[in-house]
C-alpha cells in the first residue's frame, strides 16, 4: 500500500460586511419624534413616522453631519452632490412600504480602514480593508411576533414602530476580509470609530450596530468568486467570528462531497452554534429605486466638508500608531488603552500630567480595568483623577511609597478620589528607605528569632522568606523592598 | 355673488355676520347638493363655530383678516385635523387624520370658514370627478355634464356659489381644467410656493395646492394666505410672499403675451383664445407667436412620472395601520392583496400599475429616465418662451366640459383634457384658467395663463386686466 494521499486543496474565504449603523442624533432622520431606545411600544412616533398620507420627510442636518464624519472617517470621498432614494418593498414595519435610502449617489464611497489582527499563536498584522460606500437611510420598525418566540407558529405579530425613522448608516465593505477574525475585527474597528465620533454607541445588544455577512470560498490562488451565501443574526463580534468560521467549514464541506453552495440567506444560531438556511435568494429582488421626490438634493460644500474635517477626533488607529512611537507601548498596550477613546483621553491626561507612560498604561490596564469592568463603569467615571493617578505612579518611582502600597491605597482611590500623596502622608504609609533605619530593623529582627537565624546560617537558606515577611509584616510593608532585601541578606549572612 | 372684499366690508361694518354668511352658505349646500354633490362631507358644526370665533373677534372691535368669516371649501386629498378625509377613495373610508395640513391650518388662522370637503377623482387621478368612489359631481352649467378633475367638487362649489373659494391641488392640470369646465377662476402656483404639508400625496414633484375663485381677485387673496415657506415641507421655496392684489391692474401696456403655437387651432376653444388674445392687445399687451417645440410630448412623459411617483406613495395603504382592510384575511399577502384590490378604483390601480412597470428594473431608464429628460427638455422650451415674453397663453381645455360618462371606457381620450395643462406642472410653472366665453350649449371655456417661475405676479396682472375688460365671470350657471 504506497498509495499516496491526495494533495489537500487548501481553501480562503472571501468575505465582505455590510454594517447598519444607528445614528445616535436625538431626534429621528426625517421627524422630530425622539430616538430613545426602550420606550413602549409605539411612544416615539409621530404622523411623519408612521407615514401618514399628507405627511412628508424632512432631513435632520445632524444626521447628515454625521454620515459625512462618519465618511470622513473611513478615509471615503464625500459626494458634493448626492440624492435619496426610494427603494420599494412591502412588509409590516416599513410603514410607507418604501424605505428612504440612497441608490446611486451615496454621501460616501471609496474609502478604507486599518484593522490589526492578533491571533493567539500567530504573529500579529495590520491590514487595510476597503470601504465602498457608506449611505444615509430610515430604520424600519419592529414586528414582535406574539404566541410564539419565533414567527413560526406565532399566531398573530405586533408592529413597533419606535424603531422606524431612527437614522442609519449603512456602511458596505470591500470582499477583502479572508478570516472570521479578521472580520470581527473589522467590526470592532469600525464600532470604535463610530464611538470616538460620537455618531453612535455602537451598542450591538440594541441594534445599534447591525452586521450582515457575506461569505464565499475559492480554492487559494483563484480568482474566481464562490457562490456567495448571507448571514444574518448575529449579536456579538465574537458570534460574527464564529459564524464566519462555522460558514467556511461547511462551504468547504459541501464543495469535498460534491454538495452545491445554495445562493441564499442563512441565519446564525447562537445556542447551537451554527448556521440555518432561512431564504433563498433566486435572483435579486426589484427594490424600483427612483429618486425621493419629497427630498431635494444633499449638497455638501467644500467649506463644509472642512469644517466638518477639522471637527473629527484623532482616530483609533492614529492612536495606535502615535502610542507606539511616542510612548514606546507595545502594540498590544497601545490596542488596550484605544479601544475606548475616554480610556485614552485618561491615560494621555496621565502622562501628561508627569506619568511615566509605561508605569500609567500598566496601572490603567491593571488594577484599575478590573475595577472599572467588574462596576461597569467608564474610565472618566472615576474619582480618580488622571493627575492622582500620575502622582500615585511619582510616588512609587520616587521611592516615596511601595508599588505595594499603592495598591492597598488603590481602592479607596477609586471609590472616592483625592491626593494618593495626602493619603500616604495621613496614613503614615510612606516607605522607608533610609539604609541605615532598615539597618536597625533587621539587627532588631534577628535578634528576635535566633533559631531560625541559625538555621538559615546552617544552610536553610529558604528561611530567607520568612525574615523577609517578618520584615514587611513589622514594618506594615513600608521597607523599600529592594534595600531591605539587600541588607537582610548581607546581615543573614553575617 | 359676492366677492370676499365685499363680505370683508359687510362683516367689518357689521352688516352681517359670519355667522349669517355661515349658514347662507350652508343652506345653499344643503339646497344644492343633492344635483351637485360637491361636497363628501359638510363641516357646518365646524364652519358655525368657526365663524361665531369671527363674529366675536369683530364684536370686541379686533381687526380681521381678508379671509376671516368666508365660506372656504376643501378639496378632501387635504388633511383636516378630527375631519374625515377620504381623498375619494374607499381604502381611506373612516381615516380621520391627527394632524393638519399647512394651507388649512394657515387659513383656519386667517379666520376662514371652512364649509366642508370636496369630491374628487380618487386620489386625484382623473379628469371628471368619475373616479370618486362615493359620488360623481355635476357640472354647475349642465348637470348632465362633468364638472372636470380632479378638484370638480371645488370648481362645482365654487361656481354654484356654494362656498366663495375654495382650494385644489393641481398636478397635471386638476385646478385649471376644472375651473374652466365650471367658468372659474383657478390658479396652480410655481411648484414650491405653496407647502404640500397635509396634502395627501398622488405625485409629489408634480402636486401643488391652488386656489378657485370666481374672481381674479379673491384666488389672489387666498393664494397670498396659503403661500409661503413651510418648514414641514423640504420642497417648498423660501420666498417672501408679497400682496398679491398689489399687481391688480387694468392696463397690460408693457407686457408680452406668448402664443404658444402648438396649441394653436381653429377649433371653437382656438377660437375663444384668439378673441382673448384680441382684447388682451387691446389692453395694451404685445403678442406673439412663441414656439414651446416639445410642449405635446408633456402627456406621455407625465403618464410615465405621475403613475411612477404614485405607484410609490399609494404603497402606504396596506390595511396595516389605518383605512380600510379587508376582514378575515389568511395570510398577510392575501391581506395586503384583497385590501388593495377591494380598496382602490381601477383608475387608481391602472396608474399603479403603470408606475409599477415604468420603475421596475430593466425598464427604469427606457420609461422613467426618458420622461425626466422629456421633463428638462420641456422646461427648457419654457425658459427659451420666457426668455421673450411675459406670460405665455393657450386654451386651458381642447373642450368644453363633456357628458358624465362620456369617457369613462376610453382613458386615453379622457387623458386628453389635460394635454394643455401637464407641460407647466412638468416645468413647475404657475397657471391660471379663467373664463374666456361660452360655447353655443352655454358652457365655459377656459383661458390658460401660463408665468415664469414665481411671477404669479403677471400671470395674475394678466388674468386680472382680461376679467376687467370681459363679462364672462358675471355670467351665472342657472341652478
Amino acid at each position: 500500500m504506497t498509495a499516496t494521499a491526495p494533495v489537500k486543496t487548501e481553501y480562503e474565504a472571501v468575505i465582505g460586511l455590510e454594517t447598519h449603523v444607528q445614528l445616535g442624533t436625538a431626534t429621528k432622520i426625517f421627524s422630530n419624534a425622539s430616538t430613545e431606545f426602550g420606550a413602549d411600544p409605539n411612544t416615539h412616533i409621530d404622523p411623519v413616522v408612521l407615514g401618514l398620507p399628507g405627511t412628508l420627510p424632512v432631513l435632520n442636518q445632524k444626521v447628515l453631519e454625521y454620515a459625512v464624519k462618519a465618511g470622513l472617517a473611513l478615509n471615503c470621498q464625500i459626494a458634493p452632490y448626492s440624492k435619496f432614494d426610494r427603494k420599494q418593498y412591502f412588509y409590516p414595519d416599513l410603514p410607507k412600504n418604501y424605505q428612504i435610502s440612497q441608490y446611486d449617489l451615496p454621501i460616501a464611497e471609496h474609502g478604507w480602514i486599518e484593522i490589526e489582527v492578533a491571533e493567539k499563536g500567530k504573529e500579529p498584522y495590520t491590514k487595510k480593508i476597503g470601504v465602498t460606500r457608506l449611505h444615509m437611510e430610515e430604520d424600519a420598525g419592529k414586528l414582535v411576533h406574539a404566541g410564539s418566540d419565533r414567527l413560526a407558529g406565532s399566531t398573530h405579530s405586533l408592529v413597533d414602530y419606535n424603531r422606524a425613522g431612527v437614522a442609519l448608516a449603512e456602511i458596505v465593505s470591500e470582499p477583502d476580509l479572508r478570516t472570521g477574525k479578521e472580520a470581527a475585527e473589522y467590526a470592532q474597528e469600525l464600532r470604535r470609530i463610530m464611538r470616538y465620533l460620537g455618531v453612535s454607541d455602537g451598542n450591538m445588544a440594541e441594534g445599534s450596530l447591525r452586521c450582515d455577512v457575506n461569505i464565499s470560498i475559492r480554492p487559494k490562488g483563484t480568482e474566481k468568486f464562490g457562490t456567495k451565501v448571507e448571514i444574518k443574526n448575529m449579536n456579538s463580534f465574537n458570534a460574527i467570528q464564529r459564524a464566519i468560521e462555522f460558514e467556511i467549514e461547511r462551504q468547504i464541506r459541501c464543495l469535498e462531497t460534491g454538495e452545491p453552495i445554495v445562493q441564499e440567506t442563512r441565519l446564525w444560531d447562537e445556542g447551537k452554534q451554527v448556521t440555518k438556511s432561512m431564504r433563498s435568494k433566486e435572483g435579486s429582488s426589484d427594490y424600483r429605486y427612483f429618486p425621493e421626490p419629497d427630498l431635494g438634493p444633499i449638497e455638501v460644500s467644500e467649506t463644509q466638508r472642512e469644517t466638518w474635517r477639522s471637527e473629527l477626533p484623532e482616530l483609533p488607529a492614529q492612536k495606535r500608531h502615535r502610542y507606539a512611537e511616542q510612548y514606546g507601548l507595545s502594540a498590544y498596550d497601545a490596542r488596550v488603552l484605544t479601544d475606548e477613546k475616554s480610556t485614552a483621553d485618561y491615560y494621555e491626561a496621565t502622562v501628561a500630567a508627569g506619568a511615566d507612560a509605561k508605569q500609567a498604561a500598566n496601572w490603567l490596564m491593571g488594577d484599575i480595568a478590573a475595577y472599572v469592568n467588574a462596576n461597569k463603569l467608564l474610565v472618566s467615571d472615576l474619582p480618580l483623577q488622571p493627575q492622582d493617578l500620575a502622582e500615585l505612579v511619582n510616588l512609587i518611582e520616587a521611592g516615596t511609597i511601595s508599588g505595594k502600597i499603592a495598591k492597598e491605597i488603590l481602592p479607596e482611590l477609586l471609590e472616592k478620589g483625592g491626593s494618593p500623596k495626602a493619603i500616604v502622608e495621613a496614613k503614615g504609609l510612606t516607605q522607608i528607605s533610609d539604609p541605615a533605619q532598615i539597618e536597625a530593623l533587621v539587627d532588631e529582627l534577628l535578634a528576635a528569632h535566633p533559631t531560625e537565624l541559625e538555621q538559615f546560617r546552617a544552610g536553610k537558606t529558604k528561611l530567607q522568606g520568612f525574615f523577609v515577611g517578618q520584615l514587611m509584616k513589622k514594618t506594615g510593608g513600608r521597607v523599600d523592598p529592594k534595600l531591605s532585601n539587600q541588607i537582610l541578606n548581607q546581615k543573614l549572612k553575617g | 355673488m359676492a366677492s370676499i372684499r365685499e363680505l370683508h366690508s359687510q362683516l367689518v361694518r357689521k352688516e352681517r355676520s359670519a355667522v349669517e354668511i355661515a349658514e347662507a352658505a350652508l343652506q345653499r349646500i344643503e339646497t344644492l347638493e343633492p344635483q351637485l354633490k360637491s361636497f363628501l362631507h359638510v363641516t357646518a358644526d365646524q364652519a358655525i363655530a368657526q365663524a361665531k370665533a369671527v363674529d366675536q373677534r369683530i364684536a370686541a372691535g379686533e381687526e380681521i383678516s381678508l379671509l376671516a368669516g368666508i365660506p372656504i371649501g376643501i378639496k378632501d386629498n387635504l388633511c383636516t385635523r378630527g375631519i374625515p378625509t377620504t381623498c375619494a377613495s374607499k381604502i381611506l373610508q373612516g381615516f380621520v387624520p391627527p394632524y393638519e395640513s399647512t394651507v388649512t391650518q394657515r387659513l383656519a388662522e386667517a379666520g376662514a370658514v371652512a364649509v366642508g370637503k370636496t369630491n374628487l377623482d380618487e386620489f386625484a387621478m382623473g379628469s371628471s370627478t368619475e373616479n370618486s368612489a362615493y359620488q360623481t359631481t355635476a357640472n354647475p352649467w349642465d348637470l348632465t355634464r362633468v364638472p372636470g378633475g380632479s378638484s370638480g367638487g371645488s370648481a362645482a362649489a365654487v361656481a354654484a356659489d356654494e362656498c366663495v373659494v375654495a382650494l385644489g391641488s393641481d398636478t397635471g392640470g386638476s385646478i385649471r381644467q376644472p375651473a374652466a369646465f365650471c367658468g372659474v377662476v383657478g390658479l396652480k402656483p410655481t411648484y414650491g410656493l405653496v407647502s404640500r404639508y397635509g396634502l395627501v400625496a398622488y405625485a409629489s414633484s408634480l402636486d401643488q395646492i391652488g386656489p378657485f375663485s370666481r374672481s381674479v381677485e379673491d384666488t389672489a387673496i387666498l393664494l397670498g394666505a396659503i403661500a409661503g415657506h413651510d418648514p414641514k415641507d423640504a420642497t417648498s421655496l423660501k420666498v417672501e410672499v408679497p400682496d398679491y392684489t398689489q399687481f391688480l391692474k387694468p392696463s397690460l401696456a408693457g407686457i408680452k403675451v406668448g402664443v404658444i403655437t402648438e396649441t394653436v387651432t381653429d377649433s371653437p376653444a382656438g377660437q375663444a383664445m384668439q378673441a382673448a388674445l384680441e382684447v388682451l392687445q387691446g389692453l395694451g399687451a404685445e403678442i406673439r407667436e412663441i414656439s414651446c417645440p416639445r410642449f405635446a410630448y408633456g402627456l406621455p412623459a407625465y403618464y410615465i412620472i405621475a403613475p411612477s411617483e404614485a405607484s410609490a406613495n399609494l404603497a402606504r395603504y396596506d390595511g396595516v395601520k389605518y383605512g380600510y382592510r379587508v376582514e378575515e384575511a389568511e395570510t398577510l399577502i392575501d391581506m395586503y392583496c384583497r385590501t388593495r384590490a377591494e380598496g382602490f378604483g381601477s383608475e387608481v390601480k391602472r396608474r399603479i400599475m403603470i408606475g409599477t412597470y415604468a420603475l421596475s428594473a430593466g425598464y427604469y431608464d427606457a420609461y422613467y429616465l426618458k420622461a425626466q429628460k422629456v421633463r428638462t427638455l420641456i422646461k427648457q422650451d419654457f425658459e427659451a418662451a420666457f426668455a421673450e415674453v411675459d406670460v405665455l397663453v393657450s386654451p386651458t381645455t381642447p373642450t368644453t366640459a363633456f357628458k358624465a360618462g362620456e369617457k369613462t371606457a376610453d382613458p386615453l381620450s379622457m387623458y386628453l383634457s389635460d394635454l394643455m395643462t401637464i407641460p407647466v406642472n412638468l416645468a413647475g410653472l404657475p397657471g391660471l384658467s379663467l373664463p374666456c366665453g361660452f360655447d353655443e350649449a352655454g358652457l365655459p371655456y377656459g383661458l390658460q395663463i401660463i408665468g415664469n417661475v414665481l411671477r404669479e405676479d403677471q400671470v395674475l396682472h394678466t388674468a386680472y386686466a382680461y376679467e376687467q375688460a370681459t363679462e364672462w365671470h358675471l355670467r351665472q350657471p342657472a341652478l
